[in-house]
């Protein structure tokens, strides 16, 4: 039983790694005022040239950089169209979305040739999983054994890198500057312009760090989760953590908790496959896959507490009469 | 504490300003001598906000310049307002609501990329100005849990924060209690005791009576007239304010008041701020009678309009009409009371009266669109709605006849007859019109004001609001005066000229109601 915990909750932090920097992606652009539901878009963007730029260089990292760079232009496009040019965030958002869908499998056909994927990864291509010093000697001591080296030594680096971002993330909204101002802009852009700040280039800022973390999200998915790129790998990871993002009420650690317990079902949901449960029978995958987001609308509803996102979220900011 | 010798405070040479068609500043100069409050006066649309505005770099001038302390300044930004030593405490508070106070005086002014250091820099500097000026204010608090007056506090602890020499604060008042305004107007007292130059925007005469050194009136666009305090007084700033013009003459017969169609019984509202703007109002209107409401814009009568329409619920009082009653507990909406035969042509006809992107013919119609005239079995029956556009266009003159015209595209008047002759023209029993004239050029004023006398005529009852004593004098039998959201005084048209109007207006009538302790 003890070991069945262990492995699911290993499972949970696989799974969890993507929603947790996309969650926080999401975070630094919602708490700016920009409604993010283009973030599967630029998770896509970037397992595609994560894995394209690994296959062709040989090296993950070099295929990071490349998915980081894919996902930020995404941003980059976002932000015009909603910052410089006051549109729709919801549109835009869409539109990034729809665009990634069908342009990361025409490129790979191009590029490629194998039906939209890309090469399989191996080697230096891909993040491997780092092994903890004295792991495999601990691994025989029950229960620090079981926690120490089978469910936290073992990960690849962007793993750690994600629960990093964490308190990287409170530290940067709550005790700096940048900070006080990005979540100020999300609340009343008026008071910060008026403040002598200005609105967009804080807002372009905390689009470029969204860009980044969805970039190390993507990346994740193609060059460590797996390896090389397949169509429509984010598979709804980007609406996930906009609903962990939404459940955790715009606060790092919550929303860190939103995602462990999205992940956790998402693991749950894969070992209970074609699992008979006495006097209930085979409990359907989908009906336990779906619970992140029954969760969120109950919570939207008000049935758990209530979710009060940014202020001024979604509206674009023009200057107008005081 | 004028010196001759000394720079201005703050300067302004030729401000010039344009939105599209409208002249929002006219080459305004002005002079503010360091260390005195300085009144800026005059109606809502005057133009006071957009020169403020400027000051403070939210819009930047077309023509004109900006010196302070003797020295031109380049505002572009409202960064380089506060470079220049000028705070702004905005109308409306340009404050995080979810904020501290302490964090909303920090912001844009956090004194390092972390916020250790400078929280503890600003805690110690607001116990300083807490103490200098009286501002005392717990400064852990957040902010949307203050009282209005605390919160507009935060406005003018931040603007000092930034060591604003020089502090404009727009309609400060209108937002506060009696109380808490008077406690503002000893915090600016103190300030001016030590150096700060106050800009003091507001439309409230006794204001300006009450606490300024000097007082410059603003009247369409342009500065009209500077006085100083001592030498001014309430009749004559309100004068200013208002304007003579060239006096409107309508040709009409005694009125003949009949039945009383609508009465209001004690109508009080309160604004979102929890701020009473409509307070215990009651009147009478007759079949056959004009009834003019007349006041310095803001002083409730767009309440009062919003209420009696239907718009806005009441939050006390009751309204008789068509054998109704309705209250704060029976409420009517704007379609309720159409249906009972009230029109109303709104004080704004671009927000309410008309969707500008609707071609006229569309726009004739708004409000009476479930009517079975325009209605066909499942669509609208446009032909019906076409022909009687054109109908109405050959009777109200509007110009250019062509039904397929966006409202944006008809000048003000043009558009204004639009307003009208949809709800006239559905023969109404009330018909409540507010600022019938407003933006409308001399020739479609004589039309409009022709039309509302034909109605009286026929027999029915008018409400008209309007911020001009001009209008209101010509085409009233009955005017009714509000100031501060109440009815200060009635008088008969025949009774009433432009100086008791205006003391009216400025509730200087009554010596009693007085009362600024400064």
């Amino acid at each position: 039983m003890f070991e069945t915990l262990i492995l699911m909750l290993d499972a949970t932090m696989r799974v969890s790694t993507p929603l947790i920097l996309a969650a926080l992606a999401g975070l630094y652009s919602e708490r700016a005022g920009i409604v993010d539901i283009g973030l599967e878009g630029k998770i896509l963007g970037s397992a595609f040239a994560a894995a394209a730029g690994a296959a062709v260089f040989g090296s993950a990292w070099i295929g990071l950089c490349f998915g980081i760079l894919a996902s930020v232009s995404l941003a980059m496009i976002h932000g015009f169209a909603c910052i410089t040019h006051r549109g729709d965030h919801i549109v835009s958002g869409v539109a990034i979305n729809t665009i990634v869908a069908g342009l990361t499998v025409t490129l790979s056909m191009h590029w490629f040739g194998m039906g939209g994927q890309t090469p399989a990864l191996s080697g230096d291509a891909r993040f491997l999983d780092i092994t903890f010093p004295f792991a495999d000697a601990l691994q025989d001591v029950p229960v620090i054994g079981a926690i120490y080296s089978n469910l936290l030594s073992g990960h690849n680096i962007l793993v750690y890198l994600a629960f990093a971002m964490v308190p990287v993330t409170y530290w940067v909204i709550y005790k700096t500057r940048f900070g006080l101002r990005l979540r100020a802009v999300g609340e009343n852009p008026h008071a910060v312009d008026t403040a002598g700040i200005s609105v967009s280039f804080i807002r372009y800022r905390a689009l470029i760090i969204c860009g980044i973390l969805c970039g190390l999200a993507g990346a994740y998915l193609s060059t460590a989760h797996n390896a090389g790129f397949l169509k429509d790998m984010s598979a709804g990871k980007g609406y996930m953590a906009l609903a962990a993002l939404i459940f955790g009420k715009w606060r790092p650690v919550p929303v860190l908790l939103a995602c462990l317990l999205f992940g956790f079902l998402d693991a749950v949901a894969v070992r209970m496959q074609g699992v008979e449960i006495p006097g209930i029978g085979q409990v359907p995958v989908q009906a336990i896959e779906v619970l992140p987001y029954v969760l969120t609308v109950l919570l939207l509803a008000g049935f758990i507490g209530k979710a009060i996102g940014p202020k001024a979220i979604g509206r674009p900011y023009v200057k107008e009469r005081a | 504490m004028t010196n001759k010798t000394m720079p201005h405070a703050i300067e302004l040479r030729d401000i010039s300003k344009r939105f599209g068609a409208v002249q929002a500043n006219k080459d305004i100069c002005l002079q503010v001598p360091a260390g005195t409050i300085h009144g800026i006066i005059g109606e809502n649309g005057a133009g006071k906000s957009t020169l403020m505005s400027i000051i403070y770099g939210f819009y930047e001038a077309d023509t004109g310049h900006i010196e302070v302390d003797g020295k031109r300044v380049d505002i572009r930004s409202s960064q380089d307002a506060i470079n220049a030593g000028i705070g702004m405490v905005h109308q409306h508070f340009m404050l995080v609501e979810n904020f501290s106070v302490l964090e909303n005086v920090m912001l844009g002014a956090e004194g390092g990329a972390l916020l250790k250091g400078g929280v503890a820099a600003a805690r110690v500097e607001l116990q300083r100005l807490a103490k200098e000026y009286s501002l005392d204010i717990d400064v852990d608090a957040i902010v949307e849990e203050l009282p209005v007056g605390l919160q507009q506090r935060v406005e003018i602890l931040k603007a000092l924060y930034r060591g604003a020499r020089i502090l404009i604060l727009d309609e400060p008042t209108g937002v506060l209690t009696p109380q808490e305004a008077d406690h503002l107007f000893r915090i600016l007292k103190a300030l001016k005791d030590q150096g700060v130059t106050v800009l003091l925007i507001t439309h409230k005469l006794r204001e300006i009576m009450a606490s300024t050194d000097n007082v410059s009136v603003m009247r369409q666009g342009e500065m009209v007239a500077h006085r100083e305090t001592l030498h001014t007084s309430k009749e004559e700033l309100a004068e200013l304010m208002v304007g003579k013009k060239v006096r409107l003459t309508v040709n009409k017969d005694e009125a003949k008041p009949s039945d009383v169609l609508l009465s209001a019984h004690h109508l009080s509202q309160l604004d979102s701020q929890g701020v009473k703007r409509l307070k215990e109002v009651s009147l009478e209107l007759r079949a056959g009678e004009i009834l003019g409401i007349a006041g310095v814009s803001g002083n409730g009568q767009s309440e009062l309009l919003n209420v009696l329409s239907g718009i806005t619920p009441m939050d006390e009082g009751e309204i008789h009409f068509a054998g109704q009653v309705i209250s704060a507990k029976a409420p009517k909406n704007a379609a309720q009371m159409r249906d009972l035969k009230m029109a109303h042509v709104p004080e704004d006809r671009h927000k309410m009266g008309l969707v500008t992107g609707f071609e006229a013919y569309e726009a004739a119609i708004l409000g009476y669109h479930n009517s079975p005239v325009y209605n066909g079995k499942v669509l609208m029956n446009r032909k019906a709605m076409l022909d009687e556009c054109n109908e109405r266009m050959a009777a109200w003159d509007v110009r250019p006849p062509n039904p397929h015209l966006k409202t944006a595209n008809f000048s003000g008047g043009n558009q204004q007859k639009i307003v009208i002759a949809r709800e006239v023209e559905q023969n109404p029993d009330v018909l409540l019109i507010g600022q019938p004239t407003r933006g409308v050029d001399i020739g479609a004023i004589e039309n409009i004001h022709e039309q509302i006398v034909k109605l009286r005529d026929a027999g029915k009852a008018i409400l008209l609001v309007s911020v001009e004593l001009d209008e209101i004098m010509a085409l009233s039998d009955r005017i009714i005066v509000m100031f501060d959201g109440a009815v200060v005084g009635e008088l008969d048209a025949k009774d009433a000229d432009e100086r008791t109007l205006g003391l009216m207006m400025a509730n200087a009538h009554n010596k009693e109601q007085e009362g600024v302790s400064v």
